[in-house]
């Protein structure tokens, strides 16, 4: 269904970025205008703070077909909103373990303060990011891939049963 | 005119639904005078032939409790679907993938290897398995067969209600039956339960300070709570913040804390990163290694948080990339 399936071209990770406004899309920005390269894979979403950034956002990016996720928020102490990115590092720290035990590789999802100063951060966390997710392969959680992989272990059964209101 | 036809089915469960029809007590005098129980296994003799006899849409409504997890329940469903014009999935098993539902953290195979094989209770140790087929000299037996990953009914059949709660509660049951019989049913796809937290109905909310800031978490053994303050400023993990109401808070009447049985109000996709959300946004610390350790301190985060939604969640089950590649 999608360019990852397709066993002959090599595998591109796709990420998906989520930047606070204030300092890592800013530094991001900086990047850009200072024509520093980074790996074209990540697509970045900006939020007012790392501390709006509900879990449920970096679920459904995964659900929707990214292999990787990158949160990006202001340094510890330097929050725009004073306590936000505390709110991240909490909900981020309990995620993490959720993940693991849901078997969800640690290098998928991650956690980074960039200043809005640092674009060469941006550049080099993007790289990172995206060299770790491409060791990992893709990650097939596509609705259709689920139940195909469940299709797959039931050869007699009729059709794939249809995803009901999750979503 | 003859009563309306009802049906009450149950697949993946633990019996406790089937209970609570009973609990309605002398209300199930009631319900029996209205309408006509024409299939209740745990109750009445009729067999699936009785149902596949039955002309499509004649049943008014079919109640089905538990989760999906096998062919045959795959293929009940099916049919009770074609057979009622109406569908609830009743109790948290069927809506989420209830307690079952936490089966979606294994692998099939490590199930049955676990219960055929490894469990201390295993004795005779000669390796059989449940076979799908067997030939025996009076022909070939047959059996179900398990799925690898536990299904919410409706990402089997169409469902047209939701009953919550594990099991759900009387009045709730007793509500939405009334509601089918006049017939004044909210939109269809609504949960039959009130679309707020439970913390709003909940005795002890006088108790629950505004900012909470917790440096502890306890399980219910390791204290003696206080039956009237709110549990969760005593550090017990609580979900009433982000349980949808309408049991009446039956667990933390108890003493007990809330574990999400209703599942979340109709803002929320995700209930478990949704009640990992609330519990984290307590912690009362900005150094990491700090908050770290204090979340260490909740034992099992999917068992706490997904523990009647594993189904029903954004990931569905634990990640295996062995099934990506065997699906090629
Ligand atoms: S957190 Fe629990 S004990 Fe506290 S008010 Fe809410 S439901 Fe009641
Ligand atoms: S208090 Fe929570 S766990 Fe207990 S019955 Fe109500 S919703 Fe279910």
């Amino acid at each position: 269904m999608s360019d990852k399936d397709t066993n002959q071209k090599p595998f591109e990770p796709r990420i998906v970025a989520f930047f606070c406004n204030w300092c890592t899309y800013t530094a991001a920005d900086l990047a850009g205008t200072a024509r520093m390269t980074y790996a074209p894979n990540v697509r970045v979403i900006r939020v007012m703070c790392s501390g709006r950034l509900d879990p449920q956002f970096i679920l459904t990016a995964l659900r929707q077909g990214a292999d990787g996720v990158l949160i990006g928020g202001c340094h510890p102490g330097d929050c725009h909103y004073q306590e936000g990115n505390y709110k991240a590092l909490r909900r981020f720290t309990l995620l993490k373990r959720l993940l693991r035990e849901m078997g969800i590789e640690d290098e998928r999802v991650q956690l980074e303060w960039i200043a809005a100063s640092e674009g060469d951060k941006v550049q080099k966390v993007i790289n990172r990011i995206t060299e770790d997710v491409r060791r990992l392969g893709p990650l097939h959680l596509e609705p259709e891939a689920l139940d195909r992989a469940t299709e797959a272990l039931l050869p007699d059964q009729t059709p794939a049963v249809a995803e009901g209101g999750a979503l | 005119m003859s009563k309306p036809k009802v049906a009450f089915y149950w697949c993946a469960s633990c019996g406790g639904c089937e209970e609570a029809v009973v609990d309605l007590a002398e209300d199930i005098l009631k319900v029996v005078g209205a309408v006509d129980i024409v299939f209740w296994p745990v109750a009445l003799d009729f067999k699936r032939e009785d149902v596949e006899a039955m002309a499509d849409n004649s049943l008014a409504v079919a109640f089905i409790n538990g989760a999906i997890r096998s062919s045959e329940q795959h293929e009940m469903v099916e049919l009770l679907r074609r057979k009622a014009g109406l569908v609830v999935a009743f109790g948290s098993c069927a809506h989420l993938g209830g307690i079952p539902g936490l089966a979606n953290t294994f692998r099939r195979a490590d199930l049955i290897d676990e219960a055929y094989h490894k469990s201390l209770s295993v004795t005779d140790g000669n390796g059989t398995e449940p076979l799908e087929k067997t030939e025996v000299p009076e022909g070939t037996l047959t059996l179900p067969k398990l799925w690898d990953t536990v299904k919410t009914l409706d990402q089997v059949i169409k469902v047209d209600y939701y009953l919550p709660g594990c099991p759900p509660p009387v009045n709730l049951i007793n509500g939405a039956i009334g509601s089918i019989l006049k017939n004044e049913l909210p939109p269809p796809g609504s949960v039959l339960a009130p679309d707020m937290a439970l913390c709003e109905e909940c005795e002890r909310r006088a108790t629950k300070p505004d900012k909470m800031a917790q440096r502890e978490f306890l399980r219910p053994h390791q204290i003696k709570a206080d039956p009237e303050k709110c549990l969760l400023a005593q550090g017990l993990l609580c979900l009433g913040p982000v349980t949808r109401k309408g049991c009446g808070a039956a667990c933390v009447k108890g003493n007990m804390p809330c574990t999400g049985c209703m599942g979340p109000t109709s803002h929320v996709v995700d209930f478990g990163t949704k009640a990992l959300t609330a519990m984290a946004s307590l912690v009362d610390s900005n150094d990491d290694r700090e908050i770290a350790a204090i979340l260490d301190q909740i034992a099992d985060p999917v068992g706490t948080f997904y523990r009647y939604s594993l189904p029903a969640s954004l990931l569905h089950r634990s990640y295996q990339p062995e099934h990506a590649k065997g699906e090629k």
